[in-house]
């Protein structure tokens, strides 16, 4: 096989660090090639590059052998290369059909000439195999189906290469194992596939190649056959698994119930929730995306409509709001500090007093001189420097931002810590310091809840880990040493374990 | 990794390529944004002084100041609605109701009930922008338009579609009383430029603010109410207008529900001019100040100059143009 497209000392760089330095690699037409490697790693970057979404700042792109300069997704989509968003782009309000011929609609006189469009309709969901009725509202289909109509909007668009950056990653299993087909399929009818995804398993059961990042850099190009995904994950680490997670210390079995939930009933859920969480404990909330745990914990942070009771120190506690929630000692680390954590043009100071502005008003005044004082404490607890660290939180790396982050919740210190996803978008070396942190501050007495689509970090950490599935908790484990295996076995309900990321 | 921005930390990995040197400080399109108009406005002070002998006098510039104290006032209000993450177009409708609303009342009952009552009517206009914004959460655009079009009849309503001529004393007297030289209507200008830029910078309301405009998400999960917020800076916004609106009226001694049209863009092009984020978030009411300035000396320069009226309009929309285009461009380059 030829390679349909080759990049040759590629180098990209955001702000003052390098996301991708000097990448050369090969894709084969006609294949599926997989891009690998840790959050951070520079994989989503390579995709966009390829597509056509970035420009690389050195080296260059060789098309079927001639080198290509695309500076927008319109030039690389007119040399048939489209590119598959994680975050789909289409528009909900209207139909299936407008959105697959969205770009390539055929006019004459400035009409649109439908029946031409149906042809190229038609043809692609042939070329796809499978069909969808072209006349429902985008907005309305499942996450799935409109990762179909991405595909279907592709072909119609005669892509010769399409990008797919985690295109499972909001899918069930089920939806996960037909998109896989899917893509087997376009690669046997000829379309040049790179598939972007976490997911190991998946990328060696459906790439032909495998390309694994580290830190911007290419580690290795093998062939899926010849690897394994342990293989995989110790190129992509750089290091054994082992060793990464701080030791854990069990609380005491007696330890204070801090923060007890009963009957909370999620959106969609057919039955309540009840959970408990010690003085001094980390429990794991594990659960396949889409399980109900980011609800969960923005339930029990006053974030969702729901049912349900709550207890702080034993004391009932109403907690239907942001406010109400931290009134009572509660604090979240949300998913994605990025839109829901921080201010993100705002100096960091601003970012970590923001919840706690009470402490130094003085008729709504702030006493300047307290804040900075107690701002450059907690900074210090968890590790920003804040000389080196001045400015806007937009331009900290993102293990900065978490820090900040956290330390905008430590600054009053809660009984109960709710963390979702709290190492997302942070490379390796601050993630173990946010471990780190996490284990600190249960031994100080804290009380988390720890949420993970990671589920070696939630093993890692966790004391006790809850499984998700549905809405509901559908199994507990305890103990130092839990299973993945059993973890997934769970979260999958058993006969789909060997399904499992 | 959710999208292309999120890069790996260089100083926690330590075997990572070492982090690139930082571009210097001089290219940063930020500092472009941050600083240029100040010094722009600096350049065209020092060129006019320069050229027209009748610039740099006294009477000129206390003129100078003294025609933006309308403007000048819903401006700085209105730099905390913008930073907010809102939009007031109701302001110029609120000044002309205030106007009247304090003409009426003057000579019903008397010339201070009169300034006093105008300018609180201003609370309830921007109470019914803010309900309306903050808690049905009916888009500020839209809401404040439609509010726009109520204020203006009830202006028309109140004045019975005619100006409102002040016969008491006292009301123009208020208008033109001057201390230290300076008149009194530039004075309550300063002293409220004053009180906004303190109750943004150094307050617990004015973090509020900049927190709902920057990421309303992350403040309502700090426990900031942020549809409270928004009310608060619409009723602010609406006692500005009034303040204006009645000052003015005792001003020229009138009460006319025809004035402050322009009010409404010329605020928001002093604000955008002035460097504030037309998006939220970010942004001073010093900048509001530089902004209102600089486009006021343009004004003053061409008259000085005696250059035709209509030129200065195509200059000052393309000077508007140019700010906004800076700002789209620094959102951009710190991605």
């Amino acid at each position: 096989m030829s390679a349909f497209l080759e990049l040759r000392d590629v180098s990209k760089r955001f702000g003052g660090v390098l996301a991708l330095d000097d990448i050369s690699i090969a894709i084969a037409r006609g294949g599926v090639h997989g891009l690998v490697g840790e959050n951070g790693a520079g994989k989503s970057t390579l995709g966009k590059i390829i597509a056509g979404e970035y420009k690389p700042d050195a080296g260059e792109l060789l098309l079927e052998g001639e080198a290509v300069h695309y500076a927008r997704p319109r030039e690389a989509l007119a040399q048939g290369i489209t590119y598959v968003a994680q975050e789909l782009s289409l528009v909900p309000a209207r139909s299936v059909f407008e959105n697959v011929l969205l770009g390539s609609e055929r006019t004459r006189f400035g009409f649109l000439r439908d029946g031409l469009a149906r042809e190229r309709y038609d043809e692609a969901a042939e070329r796809l195999g499978f069909g969808l009725d072209p006349r429902m509202l985008v907005g309305r289909l499942s996450v799935a189906d409109q990762q179909k109509v991405e595909l279907m909007r592709a072909i119609a668009r005669r892509a010769r290469m399409i990008v797919m950056d985690e295109p499972t990653a909001a899918l069930s299993p089920h939806e996960t194992e037909r998109l896989l087909e899917v893509v087997r399929r376009l690669a046997a009818g000829g379309t040049t596939i790179v598939f972007v995804s976490h997911f190991l398993r998946e990328v060696l059961s459906v790439c032909d190649d495998v390309t694994v990042l580290k830190d911007g850099r290419h580690v290795m190009t093998v062939p899926a056959a010849t690897t394994t995904a342990d293989q995989l994950v110790v190129a992509m680490i750089g290091r054994q698994l082992e060793g990464s997670y701080p030791e854990k210390q069990m609380p005491a079995s007696d330890s204070p119930i801090v923060f007890k939930a009963s009957g909370v009933r999620l959106p969609r859920a057919t039955a309540g929730i009840d959970l408990e969480v010690r003085r001094g404990e980390i429990l794991g909330l594990a659960g396949l995306v889409g399980s109900g745990r980011t609800e969960l914990c923005r339930a029990l942070f006053g974030l969702e409509r729901s049912a349900g009771e709550f207890h702080v120190d034993g004391e009932p506690r109403s907690l239907s709001s942001p406010r109400e929630a931290i009134a009572a000692g509660i604090a979240m680390l949300p998913e994605s500090r990025r839109d829901q954590g921080l201010v993100m043009r705002r100096p960091i100071r601003d970012n970590v007093t923001l919840a706690h502005l009470d402490r130094f008003g003085a008729g709504g005044f702030i006493r300047r001189g307290d804040e900075r004082a107690a701002v450059g404490e907690v900074l210090a607890q968890v590790g920003v420097d804040s000389g080196r660290n001045q400015g806007n939180v937009v331009n900290l790396s993102g293990g900065n931002q978490q820090r900040v982050l956290f330390a905008k919740w430590l600054l009053d210190t809660p009984k109960l810590l709710i963390a979702d996803e709290p190492t997302r978008g942070v490379d390796v070396g601050a993630k173990r310091a946010i471990y780190d942190l996490l284990v600190q501050l249960a031994a100080k007495g804290m009380a988390i809840i720890l949420v993970s689509s990671e589920v070696e970090e939630v093993l890692g950490l966790a004391h006790r880990v809850a499984v998700m599935r549905h809405g509901q908790i559908v199994g507990e484990l305890r103990g130092p040493d839990i299973g993945k295996e059993a973890v997934m076995r769970v979260a999958f309900g058993s006969d789909a374990a060997s399904a499992a990321a | 990794m959710s999208t292309g921005g999120e890069v790996l930390a260089p100083e926690a990995a330590p075997a990572a390529a070492q982090p690139a040197p930082p571009r210097p400080w001089w290219t940063r399109v930020s500092l472009l944004r941050d600083y240029s108009v100040l010094l722009a406005t600096v350049v065209l002070f020092i060129v006019l002084s320069a050229t027209s002998s009748s610039f740099l006098t006294k009477t000129n510039l206390l003129n100078i100041v003294d025609q933006q104290t309308s403007l000048g006032i819903i401006a700085c209000a209105g730099t905390l609605v913008i930073i907010a993450g809102a939009f007031d177009l109701s302001v110029g409708a609120i000044y002309a109701l205030g106007g009247v609303i304090a003409a009426q009342l003057a000579n019903h009952l008397g010339v201070p009930e009169g300034i006093i009552l105008g300018i609180l009517a201003g609370v309830v206009f921007g109470l019914i922008n803010g309900v309306a914004v903050g808690f049905f959460r009916i888009n500020p655009f839209i809401a404040t338009l439609a509010s726009a079009i109520v204020f203006g009849g009830l202006g028309l309503i109140i004045s019975n579609d005619s100006l409102i001529t002040v016969t008491k004393t006292g009301f123009q007297t208020f208008g033109s009383t001057e201390f230290l030289g300076v008149r009194l209507t530039t004075w309550i200008f300063i002293a409220f430029a004053l009180a906004m830029g303190l109750l943004l910078q150094w307050t617990k309301f004015g973090r509020y603010i900049y927190a709902c405009g920057g990421n309303e998400e992350a403040a309502r999960l700090s426990g900031v109410r942020v549809g409270m917020v928004r009310a608060w800076v619409f009723v602010i916004s609406g006692l500005a207008s009034t303040l204006a609106g009645a000052l003015f009226a005792a001003r020229v001694g009138v009460g006319d529900s025809s004035v402050g049209t322009a009010l409404t863009l010329s605020a928001v092009a002093a604000i955008v001019v002035g460097g504030t984020s037309i998006w939220g978030g970010e942004g001073a009411i010093w900048r509001t100040i530089v902004g209102l300035f600089f486009l006021a000396l343009i004004d003053n320069g061409f008259n000085l100059l005696g250059v035709d009226a209509k030129y200065q309009q195509v200059v000052q929309g393309t000077i508007i143009l140019v700010a906004a285009g800076v700002d789209a461009y620094a959102r951009r380059q710190r991605r």
